[in-house]
């Protein structure tokens, strides 16, 4: 009836717009404006008016620009659909394109550019030339976009005219600076789209970060508007200057950004700032100071919005040196008005600033949240602060603030549950950060004599995560879980985690089997998957520990599994099957590995990924707390994103495979550098065919490794190519996508045999190796293993010259040939201990990007095959670097 | 750069839609409005300005009880997002007077002008008021402003003062009066937020005023105009202690940070800000202090045990700002604890325009009282209501806010405003001088310059038994010492009663 009605009133519209369309009659026009308003307010809450098409561009040969303005914004939201009909339109735009008012002139640019047609491009072209030479600056400022809208519609006809070329010539020398803005971000994201398949334009991209560019950027840099300050400073952000006192010139000039009262403008100042000085350490350092008052200030006197958007940045900068804020700590103290997002970030950071001198006042107002939250349980703030409160009360227990696990297991009684479930967690979270837990798994085991379902729950998770990280206790722990009913179980967590330790202590549970066998029996009723991929693998355990008893339920769950409509289950259930036909040891070897004790959970961000956080700076990766390339699509990265170490990369490409030339072993000589594609290159071959062709499993140890063990990046591989490596399906579908999600795969099908850790090298601790032969070497070996390893920021301080860590790695055995400045190069050799003279050496070239402490090395080996365990060495000497 | 930009109204109806790139499907509007009406699934949780789903991110402020949206597929500063949907309200308001959802439906499709003009292909434009003007041809439909409750800073500005009318600040810069006159007017107003932490003797632990001057301008011929602050003000101070010693009486801001268009020649010495004020409005210099100031409310809580099961509370308020102002809009709230099952009041004789409540919801006790005003000298004790209440654990913090104008903690002032000369780049597209300005008279007349020197905030009060009180916006504690030990004791007490009576109700 709804639908009946609009359509009748489209009709309506249709007539009235058709009879107004040839009049001249005196009035008409206000007339024509209720209707178009008419039409514009459908379009907006999203009926289709798109059927008045013809209608409404008949309406439009008018003189009014109200009617003008609200036809053209009708024609660019329905062009891209009926092309046909656009054509209609491009008359009088193209008309229009050449009216003497300017304003009328760059509306109708601007329209035109908006249609989104494919085939009305030839159209396009002559009216944009003409707009780049206009004499208006507005004119010019919409051309310069038009010409990106361009890009867009068809790539070919704008690189074809040389827009890009036009564009460069504004961006330098015209007078209006928003012309020279919209120059600069159109040619930024053309070029960077068009680098993904032409060098020259990476090329061009880059020449933008040319001096002489950045400096007539900066030299008018007041004229810009705010906004598009913002995007000169990123651009800013990414250039390296020639020496020091550039970069002292530079921060000079933007000094009194950070007095600006928009926080785009003074986020990317800093940004700016940190990058510039980030190889300086003490300049670095006063960076910091410089800018706490301006985002304290900025913090308190936007919206809340605003103050999020900073605080995040706060946040960021807090957890990277806590210790600068440890004073600012009243600064984080919640007000009573604040909404809980900002709440919880300024928990967060109370947290972290925490030290002995703050801890009484930062424990003390925690101690009183938490009391508010108790006394106004019902009310909004209650459900959202405690996660974060509690994290925060955990942190602080060891200080001198009485707040104890015994406080904590108060409110566990509490009825509330949300809050209960919070202490439950942070009891165990202290517990797994201390040594001393007696008491607390104690503690843990009272809350499951409780008896309430969601205490249960919780509990078992973190007793779960308790025997993972110290698996001494199972006997305690087991005894009591042993008791609890499986029925009483029923949040999907807490039943991954129940049937996870049936089937890890099958030899301690007496009924392990039996109760398993009851899980197996309602397989139909199990509606989660986790639960149901958690259970194949616990009756697989227990099948190799208590064969006899198990033998049957394991085919019942294997055909379950078979049958089972989730694709995770079918295959696991698949590859258990084929894996126990193959070979039962094997299967053993895969499915029950005797498991070493997690030290650290994944759920802690490694410093990798911190640091390319802080990389993007002044970017929603900060608000997120991921890296970019965890949360967009390949083809969707800001077109201000440069490749990662543009200081290498401004150098020019260089021949592949030059590096291998012995010759060129002399690390001051420059034309060493090796560039980014290079690196690309190297670390792809190594994927390919030397690295990990020898076990699949192998594999796959070096991604649980990565997911368990972040703080020691995985030996060999960064993430992302982890990600890449062919996986066997089965495989692939039983690790989660990603490896930070892998903190609750409890799986236990990683480690085999072949994936035990390489017994530690014995190396020679005075090789003798002469730079010829090392030359020599160099060239004849191929390249066995790549490795990358994030120096964590406080290593960085002593990374500003190639001889703290040439020193550091002699104390490991590891010599060093040669080394070179700016960037960081280093070769490095090695030799086992007891081999021949002139044979068992490990060379290394390492090339350290200091702005974000990447390290990636390529090991060449006499014995390729021991290449692995070197690489296992040599990870652990750098991981012990800076923290001497 | 942003894909889509809208605006929502808080029942998620779609106000203004506007799509940029065509790269986020259609229905991101009710996608986004669903996530952020039900974040999370749990109620009272409120969406962080900035999410992602599906690959698109969605940054939004929530401006006049509309939600601005913007959408993007890119990593790009959220920081700049939120402050460009910031000021697209902002300009909004500036040209249609007030901004709510009346006002944006009826003028849309100048809204739709302006969105034209401030973003183009997803980059922002120029997002000056000014600047506009040249390029906006629909006249704004004007609200009743007296018929809507306006928000915002303009909103106090309503209610702090009778003698300026409500429209001079929620009227249009492009609108006419009704005489077909345009009044030459600049309003400054100070607008401060404080929070203040008291421990257990009374003292100040910690202070802190965040301020702003806000300047809305409906000057035309883009004249210079000179803002002078206190001469005792100086900026900065040293984190050691500083500003104890040498500066008794100084106004010594912390930090601060200033409009674009502020020049600071001759701040430093003679506390002048120069600038030319575009149009509409904007914040001339946002500040923040930790210096110590007076508080301008105590508030006094007196908890007694009055049998098993039952307790008494007393709050007195004392005011302690000067006479010639008021408080208005001030309302306590004391939140007690979930048991509590049934409330009391007690008013003191002869209380007017005082109200209670028991928000049984949440459990919260609210008391409001209109207008609160004083004598210097003579401070007079308000005796609030009296609570009778069945609880088993002690009451918790009290929170309390109140508006007070004409009135500013900080002392920050602005002694004078000046017009210095007309700009010689005056440019008239439409917008014609009506008269030449001359210095004495518009200061005599017919620029009208107004402080409005609020304090917005909220006192909360702790009982606990450490003796100690911890504030998260403004929290008073208790001088009397028998007045802790008394809450000590009740408390001790009733979490015997209420652990007793939780085992009884689980049996």
């Amino acid at each position: 009836m709804n639908a009946d009605n609009r359509k009748g009133e489209l009709a309506e519209l249709k007539g009235q717009l058709r009879q107004l369309a040839g009049s001249r009659a005196p009035g008409v026009e206000d007339l024509k404006r209720e209707l178009y308003k008419k039409v514009i307010s459908y379009l907006t809450v999203g009926i289709d008016v798109s059927s008045l098409f013809s209608e409404m561009v008949m309406c439009s040969a008018t003189s009014d620009l109200v009617l003008k303005k609200m036809c053209y914004l009708y024609v660019g939201n329905y062009a891209r659909g009926y092309p046909e009909l656009a054509l209609l339109t491009i008359n009088f735009l193209q008309k229009d394109c050449q009216d003497d008012d300017p304003m009328i002139r760059g509306l109708a640019l601007r329209s035109l550019c908006s249609l989104r047609v494919k085939n009305l491009v030839e159209y396009l072209v002559g009216p944009l030339q003409r707009g780049l030479k206009d004499s208006n600056g507005y004119v010019r400022s919409v051309a310069a976009i038009g010409v990106l809208k361009l890009y867009h519609i068809a790539p070919s006809s704008c690189t074809d005219n040389d827009f890009p070329v036009t564009l460069k010539a504004l961006l330098l020398h015209d007078s209006d600076p928003q012309v020279v803005a919209n120059c600069l971000c159109s040619l930024l994201e053309i070029l960077s789209i068009e680098g993904n398949v032409s060098e020259a334009a990476l090329r061009e991209k880059e020449s933008l970060l040319h001096r002489n560019v950045i400096l007539s950027l900066l030299n008018r840099f007041k004229e810009f508007s705010e906004w598009a300050q913002c995007l000169v400073l990123e651009v800013v952000s990414k250039y390296v200057p020639e020496d020091a006192q550039e970069t002292h010139d530079m921060m000079d000039v933007l000094d009194d950004r950070l007095q600006h009262a928009n926080s785009a403008v003074v986020l990317a100042t800093i940004k700016v700032f940190l990058h510039l000085t980030m190889s300086m350490a003490d300049v670095h350092q006063k960076v910091y100071e410089r800018i706490k008052a301006p985002l304290l200030t900025l913090v308190s006197s936007g919206s809340a919005e605003q103050s999020y958007a900073v605080l995040s940045h706060l946040h960021l900068l807090v957890m990277r040196a806590p210790m600068l804020f440890a004073s600012d700590y009243k600064h984080f103290y919640c007000r009573y008005s604040d909404p809980s997002y900002v709440k919880k970030l300024k928990l967060e950071m109370l947290t972290a600033v925490a030290n002995e001198s703050n801890t009484y006042e930062i424990g003390y107002a925690l101690d009183q949240y938490v009391k508010f939250l108790e006394f106004v349980n019902s009310s909004k703030i209650s459900v959202v602060v405690p996660r974060t409160l509690l994290d925060s009360l955990q942190d602080l227990v060891g200080g001198p603030v009485p707040l104890t696990v015994t406080e904590l297991s108060e409110y566990a009684a509490n009825v509330d549950v949300a809050i209960a479930r919070e202490s439950i967690r942070a009891v165990g979270k202290i517990a797994l950060q201390q040594y001393d837990v007696n008491a607390i798994v104690d503690r843990l085991l009272q809350f499951l004599e409780m008896e309430k379902d969601y205490v249960t729950a919780e509990t078992l998770v973190l007793v779960k995560d308790l025997l993972r990280k110290y698996p001494q206790w199972s006997h305690d722990c087991i005894a009591v879980v042993g008791n609890v009913s499986s029925k009483s179980v029923t949040e999907p967590k807490a039943k991954a985690a129940l049937v996870w330790m049936l089937g890890e202590y099958a030899y301690d549970m007496s009924d392990a089997p039996y109760v398993l066998e009851g899980f197996v029996q309602s397989w139909a009723e199990e509606d989660f998957a986790e639960v149901r991929l958690e259970l194949l693998t616990a009756v697989a355990k227990c099948f190799f520990k208590r064969p006899p008893e198990t033998v049957q339920i394991l085919g019942a769950a294997l055909s379950f599994g078979f049958a089972d409509a989730n694709q995770d289950v079918h295959d696991r259930a698949l590859l258990y099957y084929r894996l126990l036909q193959h070979s039962v040891e094997v299967a053993e070897r895969v499915i029950n590995p005797p498991k070493q004790a997690v030290s650290v959970f994944a759920g802690d961000q490694s410093s990798e990924i911190k640091d390319r956080i802080f990389d993007e700076f002044n970017s929603l990766a900060v608000v997120y707390r991921q890296p970019s390339y965890m949360f967009l699509d390949k083809d969707q990265r800001s077109p201000f994103a440069f490749s990662e170490d543009t200081g290498s990369s401004i150098i020019g490409p260089q021949s592949p495979g030059r590096e291998d030339l012995p010759s060129d072993i002399d690390a001051r000589d420059n034309d060493l550098l090796l560039s980014a594609h290079e690196k690309e290159d190297s670390r792809a071959v190594s994927n390919g065919s030397h690295g990990y062709s020898s076990s699949k499993f192998h594999t796959l140890q070096e991604f649980t490794d990565s997911a368990f063990a972040p703080r020691s990046p995985s030996p060999t591989q960064p993430i992302r190519n982890a990600r890449a490596t062919p996986l066997p399906p089965a495989a692939v579908s039983s690790t989660a996508a990603s490896p930070l999600l892998a903190v609750d795969d409890l799986l236990g099908l990683g480690p085999s045999a072949s994936a035990e850790p390489f017994p530690p090298l014995k190396l020679n601790p005075k090789p003798v190796l002469d730079p010829a032969s090392f030359k020599r070497k160099w060239g004849q070996l191929t390249v066995a293993l790549t490795l990358e390893y994030t120096f964590p920021a406080q290593a960085m301080v002593g990374l500003t010259g190639p001889q703290p860590l040439v020193r550091h790695m002699q104390t490991n055995s590891v010599q060093c040939m040669a080394s070179g400045n700016a960037p960081l190069k280093f070769f490095f050799f090695a030799q086992l201990a007891d081999a021949p003279a002139n044979t068992g050496f490990f060379l290394v070239e390492l090339v350290v990007t200091t702005s974000s402490g990447l390290a990636s090395a390529k090991i060449k080996a006499d014995d390729s095959s021991l290449a692995p365990a070197f690489a296992d060495s040599l990870q652990s000497a750098l991981s012990k670097f800076g923290s001497l | 750069m942003i894909s889509q930009f809208f605006v929502l109204s808080l029942r998620g109806d779609n106000i203004v839609f506007r799509d940029y790139r065509g790269d986020v499907p259609k229905g991101s509007a009710e996608i986004f409005f669903r996530k952020v009406k039900f974040w999370q699934g749990e109620e009272g949780e409120e969406a962080p300005p900035v999410f992602k789903m599906d690959g698109v991110n969605y940054l939004h402020v929530k401006v006049g009880g509309l939600l601005f949206v913007a959408t993007t597929r890119v990593n790009l500063s959220p920081a700049l997002v939120l402050e460009l949907l910031q000021r697209i309200a902002r300009v909004t308001k500036d040209y249609l007077g007030i901004l709510n959802e009346d006002s944006l439906r009826k003028n849309f499709v100048l809204v739709y002008e302006l969105l034209d003009e401030m973003i183009d292909f997803g980059y922002p434009q120029t997002t000056s008021t000014e600047a506009l003007k040249s390029f906006v041809f629909n006249e704004p439909v004007v609200i009743d402003a007296a018929r809507l409750p306006s928000l915002g800073p303009a909103a106090l500005f309503i209610q702090g003062s009778k003698r300026v009318p409500g429209t001079s600040v929620t009227k249009s810069v492009v609108a006419n009066e009704p005489g077909g006159r345009k009044r030459e007017e600049v309003f400054v107003d100070i607008i401060e937020k404080i929070s203040v932490t008291f421990n257990a003797a009374g003292y100040i632990l910690t202070s802190e005023i965040d301020g702003t001057i806000q300047m809305k301008s409906y000057l035309s011929g883009n004249p210079e105009i000179r803002v002078a602050l206190n001469e005792d003000l100086s900026i900065g101070r040293n984190e050691y202690g500083g500003g104890f010693g040498g500066g008794v009486g100084m106004v010594i801001l912390d930090d601060c940070n200033f409009h674009e268009s502020v020049r600071l020649d001759d701040f430093e010495t003679d506390h002048y800000l120069t600038l030319v004020p575009p149009d509409g409005e904007f914040p001339v210099m946002n500040y923040r202090m930790t210096q110590e100031f007076k508080p301008p409310f105590k508030v006094f809580p007196v908890i007694e045990e009055a049998g098993p099961f039952k307790a008494e509370i007393v709050l007195k308020v004392r005011a302690d700002f000067p006479a010639t102002v008021t408080a208005n809009t001030v309302v306590l709230r004391v939140p007690l604890p979930k048991t509590t099952s049934r409330v009391s009041f007690e008013m003191e004789p002869g209380a007017v325009g005082q109200s209670t409540d028991f928000k049984e919801a949440n459990k919260t006790i609210e008391w409001s009282c209109r207008k609160v005003w004083e004598t210097i000298g003579f401070p007079e004790v308000f005796r609030c209501p009296t609570l009778i209440a069945n609880i088993k654990k002690e009451a918790g913090p009290i929170s309390m806010s109140f508006t007070i104008p004409m009135f500013n903690a900080s002392r920050l002032a602005v002694r004078y405003l000046q017009v210095v000369k007309k700009s010689k780049s005056y440019n008239p597209y439409r917008w014609h001088l009506s008269r030449p300005i001359d210095q004495s008279n518009l200061l005599a007349g017919d620029v009208f310059i107004h402080h409005l020197k609020a304090l917005i905030e909220s006192v909360r009060h702790t009982e606990d038994s450490e003796g100690l009180g911890i504030q998260t916006e403004f929290q008073f504690r208790a001088v009397s010492a028998s007045v802790a030990l008394n809450s000590r004791d009740s408390r001790s007490n009733l979490s015997v009663a209420s652990s007793h009576l939780q085992r009884s109700s689980f049996s």
